[in-house]
């Protein structure tokens, strides 16, 4: 409860702040949000495609949420995204199969893809203590370039950045799913994405596997002297973790696009920390917030069509969000502030043996 | 091959020099006690700062370097400034660090480009000219190292050579120098002795801000001349090679200059017959590679400050 009140005043707060930016530059906030909504919400296919810039975002959060219960820190979102989307991809471009099992062999692909590029770090912290941060940022660059030169060798499309689309039969977007959205690039992978809200809730609260990684991220020690093995739960969490941000990236280059851009570590894995932390890590909050930061994203696009305020106003909106909810401490002190003085006062008017209560 | 090693020598310097000061401010900050993963953040901070003013001063006052180095003082104050925010979330607020060098960064990252896209309309800032490369006189003359080391200079890389010697000899020998570690290993015997912890925390993370500022306007007045909204994880590579460089001044310039020459070696491998036989995927992801190795090789006998990270709650014993 406090959680989610300390999120909806970071989320306040930062859509003022927001608001003073379009002041600070001369634009109305007031009709710069109205097309804000509008541009995310006005119809149903907006809502479509506001939706399909959640899905991916839905993963990475998981990702970074699920690695954080465990006390990891998974900063390589990106990179394990950019890894199971070219095993995705790949499997697109060169396996003939009917729908369903292709579909299957690519999810699984994205998966492996995604968890084998976080085993890396996770063997590196449990085996050898090597921080987290620091080995999953090598290994987004690793990503990075391993992309930018398999997809022009394997698999060159129409240009030199970007690899061949995928067919018809390959990509997430359905037919019934885009005929109901009016044209919407809405696709399968927002059923997925619910799918591994539900499973990751269940396993964080349900398990004895969940209960392990949580008592790990809580103290890695006491966990270890209650005869729970830390290492095998931080490779298991890394895997898990890796395997979900490998889901995001099936999600966005086979299901939102249809072909792997080289070039571009993908924002939303930097953008699935925000999404975690403003979802105070429970899968259902990662839900709620990656389909906030969907409606900025796919509305700021029609806000900067209509008026003169450039996009990049949601990523600075969703940038000073995740500041005031890392500093929520500061959020909580003044509520209890206000609290104790209320509470004070109370007790000048009360009656003097109520005293020492409470 | 000499004529290669001699091409490439410069380009790896000058390359080398933005990664070794925001290192070092990284130093500063780890070092007191304060981790600063926002380094990203602080380089596009001081890149934005130093394009924007150096792009208007131009006009203003055409000749003469003078408009430059006023374009990294801007950025020194920018970045500090930037700095203050990660200082106040995780020296007064206790707030996860990491999490908090992270909004650094998103806060960085988009703003800038939100106020360069409302001024410029493509978000890229362009400068007319930046410092000019010159050779040292005489010492250019020196045969070997002339050539190697005093040809092709920019005057931002002595100053930056001064500063890493000025830094070095702070931090081992003068009194705030060893308050300072000192806080990044026991802050609770720092304050014991009297020490205000919360004070020379707050400095370190302003230097990490200054320095970090000053790496990324180097980058936008040397050899980039245009902001465009990022400074290609040159932060995160600075990160990693404080650790590399086991939080030392002078393990900090091997491992930057490591980092500058693997990266020159991989940007100019197809035009150098020699090194186009390798495949240049494998030269690019080289330095990451490396990187992870030194990692687990350094695991053992870290020299991590011991209260990196954590924040300082003075009851604690």
């Amino acid at each position: 409860m406090r959680n989610t009140i300390v999120s909806l005043i970071s989320i306040i707060l930062g859509l003022i702040a927001g608001g003073l930016l379009m002041l600070f530059i001369g634009a109305s906030p007031v009709e710069g949000y109205t097309y804000l909504f509008q541009g995310a919400l006005k119809n149903i296919s907006r809502i479509g495609d506001t939706l399909a810039t959640a899905t991916p975002l839905i993963f990475t959060g998981l990702a970074v949420a699920f690695a954080f219960r465990t006390g990891l820190f998974n900063i390589g979102a990106a990179g394990q995204m950019l890894i199971g989307g070219l095993a995705a991809t790949a499997v697109a471009l060169t396996m003939d199969l009917s729908r369903p099992i292709l579909i299957l062999v690519m999810v699984l692909a994205g998966i492996i893809g995604g968890s084998l590029w976080a085993f890396i770090p996770g063997l590196l912290k449990a085996r050898f203590n090597v921080h987290e941060v620091v080995s999953t940022i090598m290994m987004n660059w690793i990503a990075y370039w391993v992309v930018y030169y398999i997809v022009p060798a394997n698999f060159k499309g129409g240009t030199e950045t970007e690899s061949k689309l995928i067919s018809e039969t390959a990509s997430l977007k359905m037919p019934l799913l885009t005929e109901m959205f009016q044209g919407s690039y809405i696709n399968m992978g927002i059923f997925f994405a619910v799918l591994a809200v539900i499973v990751i809730a269940f396993i964080i609260n349900k398990t004895t596997l969940g209960y392990e990684l949580k008592a790990v991220g809580f103290n890695r020690h006491a966990a270890e002297y209650a005869g729970m093995r830390v290492n095998r739960n931080i490779i298991l969490s890394m895997l898990i973790s890796g395997a979900l941000a490998g889901l995001g990236g099936v999600a966005l280059y086979t299901g939102n696009a249809s072909s792997m851009q080289i070039g571009i570590l993908p924002s939303q894995g930097y953008d699935g920390i925000a999404v975690a932390l403003l979802g105070a890590n429970s899968p259902i909050g990662v839900f709620f917030a990656a389909v906030l930061f969907g409606i900025l994203y796919s509305g700021t696009g029609f806000m900067n069509a209509m008026i003169e305020i450039p996009p990049e106003l949601a990523n600075t909106i969703i940038a000073i969000i995740i500041y005031f909810a890392a500093t929520s401490v500061l959020i909580q002190r003044v509520f209890n502030k206000f609290r104790n003085t209320k509470t004070n006062s109370n007790d000048v008017a009360g009656p003097v043996g109520k005293k020492g209560e409470s | 091959m000499w004529t290669i090693i001699e091409q490439i020598f410069p380009y790896a310097i000058v390359f080398t020099i933005p990664l070794l000061i925001t290192a070092l401010g990284g130093l500063f900050s780890e070092r007191s006690g304060v981790v600063n993963i926002g380094l990203e953040g602080l380089m596009i901070a001081g890149a934005f700062a130093s394009a924007l003013s150096v792009n208007i001063l131009q006009d203003k006052m055409p000749n003469g370097s003078m408009v430059l180095w006023i374009g990294l003082l801007i950025a020194v104050v920018v970045g500090i400034l930037f700095s203050l925010l990660h200082a106040f979330a995780s020296i007064n607020l206790s707030a996860n660090q990491v999490i908090s060098g992270t909004a650094i960064n998103m806060i960085a990252m988009s703003l800038t480009v939100f106020l360069a896209r409302n001024l410029t309309g493509s978000g890229n800032i362009r400068i007319t000219s930046g410092f000019t490369p010159f050779d040292v006189p005489v010492l250019s003359q020196i045969p070997i190292i002339g050539d190697l080391l005093f040809t092709k200079t920019y005057a931002t890389t002595w100053f930056i050579l001064l500063v890493l010697l000025v830094s070095t000899f702070i931090l081992n020998k003068t009194k705030f120098g060893l308050r300072l570690k000192s806080c990044g290993e026991y802050p609770q015997a720092a304050q014991a002795a009297g020490i205000n912890v919360i004070k020379i925390r707050y400095m370190g993370v302003m230097i990490s801000g200054a320095f970090s500022g000053l790496g990324g306007a180097i980058i936008i007045l040397t050899y980039a001349g245009e902001f465009t909204g990022s400074v290609s994880g040159l932060g995160f590579l600075a990160l990693a090679s404080l650790i590399f460089g086991q939080w030392k001044p002078l393990g900090i310039l091997g491992a930057t200059l490591f980092f500058g020459f693997a990266s020159t070696i991989a940007n100019v491998s197809q035009v150098i017959p020699e090194l186009a036989v390798i495949p240049p995927i494998i030269l690019k992801i080289f330095p990451y590679v490396v990187t992870l190795l030194a990692l687990v090789v350094f695991s053992k006998s870290s020299q991590a400050p011991k209260a990196a990270g954590e924040p300082f709650d003075p009851g604690k014993r």
